[in-house]
């Protein structure tokens, strides 16, 4: 981990009408860094991530993502990110092959390097001779691993993960978390929202979010003995509760 | 480019491998085209009828051979009293009965004057006044044969020529407004349900998120459809001129060119269905009662706009479908060109910018 912070964000605003989702939010985020982006639902934390990637433009404030302003060069955030939303998000009707090369052609990948890294992605998951199957009758954890390979096929420097392991079973969480430790050893950061507490015991960082304000922002160690609560879920309803 | 392109390869891949979409594309324009050439039709023909006459004599038997010999009517059966009328037209198989007075040929010749009663089914209008318009004229021209009546003084000939449909085909009127109905129904429906399948299942999101610009992924949906819509027309034109014999005397270019703007409008009007619809459902739901219903009633295709209430006149004016099929009429069967479509081709050219504008609009609001 270096010390180059890869997400810069200060006083971001964003107003629906009279509503506020997003009040002055101010944090960093370092290279290779796993960031839990924590909160209730209806926190603002959706519109937050939608903010990061560049599809909806902040009422006011600062936003930097890998270098580039949010505000200003939208386009060249996208080609830097990675996405992989909660709903499952790869194409039921196409083979595994063919949904990493629609993602691949669509960031700009040559034929060779869209190849390279479908061989290198599946043997990784260990689904290589499954790239021909039509995805439909595949398990939603496979679907859910495929979708977060397909996410950083093309080298994006912040992936964007939206409850990703949501609905799946424990075993496959587990590997699924393995993938991310995998991704942000090689220097990618990983931006992940998620209703598990246990999950966000795994984050470098953890961010609460309640009512559109970050209330808690550190490394979850420090978080538990600053607020005195045994595990970052009592701190998760600590700070929700107040 | 080449991100877009392996866009729209998925797009088509999609398409392919939907067998139900391969059979909204191809199966129903087909079957559309062939059931309305071969069902709905205004001319007649084969038409049952009995006969009652009570004369028997040379004049009523010629009339009678003339109505059978025409090729509009088939004797069913004779009568030889009136009470049964009532129940054989609810039989339904007979629609016309036709009544010749006693000594038929007697008072023709003594009062030059003879009466034939035509009993028709008229439970259905317009079937009912068609048979009566055709037996009688028949009849009318057996007189006139019979006595030279043309060489009467003072007589007026009226001679009437049906311009551009000598036979008045039904099939002539059917074939444009069908590839208008199905050009509509195909382009905005299917890239409307296309799009909005993209929204509920999530994958919309992937694609904002990618570096692909709206615009692109827009156009990127939508340009299968254009080049399938284009087969499509074919299709339509191939059946209406090989199968039902239908003319194309005009510019056969013209013709395309046409279509192409239309199918532009029809895929516009999907794209602007689609920002309103959350889901496939609703996209689907919209398209039928929005476009189907009204092309089908409302844009001269079956019902002359002429008839209608001046209220639903004014709504036929904003009906696409209704400027396309005169455009169609107008270059294949009387073969004009340019210089008398181009105040419907302008409209239509309008109505599609309105539509862009719209849904761009639209897009971008939703983005937000």
């Amino acid at each position: 981990m270096t010390n180059e912070n890869i997400i810069e964000v200060e006083n971001l605003v964003k107003k629906f009408g009279k509503f506020t989702a997003n009040d002055r939010l101010t944090f960093q985020v370092k290279k290779g860094e796993i960031l839990g982006f924590l909160g209730a639902n209806g926190a603002g934390k959706t519109t937050a991530i939608k903010i990061l990637c560049g599809i909806s433009a902040p009422t006011s404030g600062k936003v930097s993502v890998a270098g580039f302003d949010a505000v200003k060069h939208p386009e060249k955030i996208k080609q830097n990110i990675g996405y992989m939303s909660q709903k499952f998000s790869l194409y039921d009707d196409l083979t595994i092959r063919e949904n990493f090369r629609l993602f691949g052609g669509i960031y700009g990948l040559s034929r060779k390097s869209i190849r390279q890294r479908t061989e290198e992605l599946l043997k990784r998951l260990e689904l290589y001779e499954y790239r021909n199957r039509i995805l439909e009758a595949l398990p939603l954890g496979w679907k859910q691993k495929l979708a977060f390979s397909v996410a950083i096929m093309h080298h994006p420097q912040v992936v964007f993960l939206d409850e990703p392991t949501s609905g799946v079973d424990p075993v496959t969480r587990r590997q699924f978390w393995e993938l991310i430790y995998e991704a942000s050893e090689e220097g990618k950061t990983i931006f992940v929202t998620t209703h598990y507490m246990d999950e966000a015991e795994y984050c470098d960082t953890v961010s609460m979010m309640v009512a559109g304000q970050i209330r808690a922002f550190g490394e979850p160690r420090e978080l538990k003995t600053e607020y005195g609560v045994k595990s970052v879920n009592d701190l998760f309803i600590k700070l929700a509760r107040n | 480019m080449k991100r877009f392109l392996a866009f729209v390869k998925k797009e088509i891949q999609h398409i392919f491998r939907d067998t139900r979409t391969m059979l909204i594309l191809f199966g129903i324009p087909i079957a559309q085209i062939l059931i309305f050439g071969y069902v709905i039709k205004n001319d007649i023909k084969d038409v049952d009828i009995a006969v009652y006459d009570q004369s028997k004599d040379e004049y009523t038997r010629q009339i009678t051979n003339k109505l059978t010999s025409s090729g509009y009517f088939i004797l069913n059966r004779e009568l030889d009293n009136m009470k049964n009328i009532d129940r054989i037209f609810k039989e339904g198989e007979v629609k016309l009965v036709v009544v010749y007075e006693n000594n038929f040929s007697k008072k023709l010749h003594a009062e030059n004057n003879a009466t034939v009663q035509l009993i028709a089914d008229a439970s259905d209008p317009n079937r009912a006044n068609l048979i009566t318009n055709y037996s009688g004229a028949i009849i009318h021209d057996f007189v006139k044969d019979e006595f030279h009546i043309d060489q009467l003084p003072y007589q007026i000939n009226s001679k009437v020529r049906m311009l551009y449909n000598q036979n008045l085909a039904s099939v002539f009127m059917f074939v444009p407004g069908t590839m208008a109905l199905i050009l509509m129904l195909v382009s905005a429906m299917m890239t409307s349900i296309s799009i909005a399948r993209e929204k509920e299942l999530g994958t919309m999101e992937n694609l904002l998120v990618s570096p692909l610009r709206p615009a692109q992924i827009v156009v990127g949906k939508v340009t299968p459809y254009v080049l399938l819509s284009i087969i499509n027309a074919i299709t339509i034109l191939v059946l209406g001129v090989f199968v039902f014999g239908l003319p194309i005397r005009g510019s056969l270019t013209l013709l395309m060119l046409e279509s192409v703007l239309f199918i532009t409008l029809s895929l516009s009007l999907g794209i602007l269905i689609s920002t309103m619809s959350p889901n496939q459902q609703v996209a689907m739901f919209i398209s039928l009662f929005a476009l189907m219903l009204p092309t089908l009633l409302l844009s001269g295709f079956i019902f002359p706009i002429e008839n209608m209430p001046k209220l639903l006149q004014w709504l036929s004016a904003i009906m696409p479908p209704k400027y396309f099929i005169t455009i169609l009429k107008n270059i294949m069967l009387k073969g004009t060109g340019m210089a008398f479509v181009w105040k419907e081709t302008l409209i239509l050219g309008g109505m599609t910018a309105v539509f862009i504008i719209l849904s761009v609009k639209k897009f971008k609001l939703r983005l937000e």
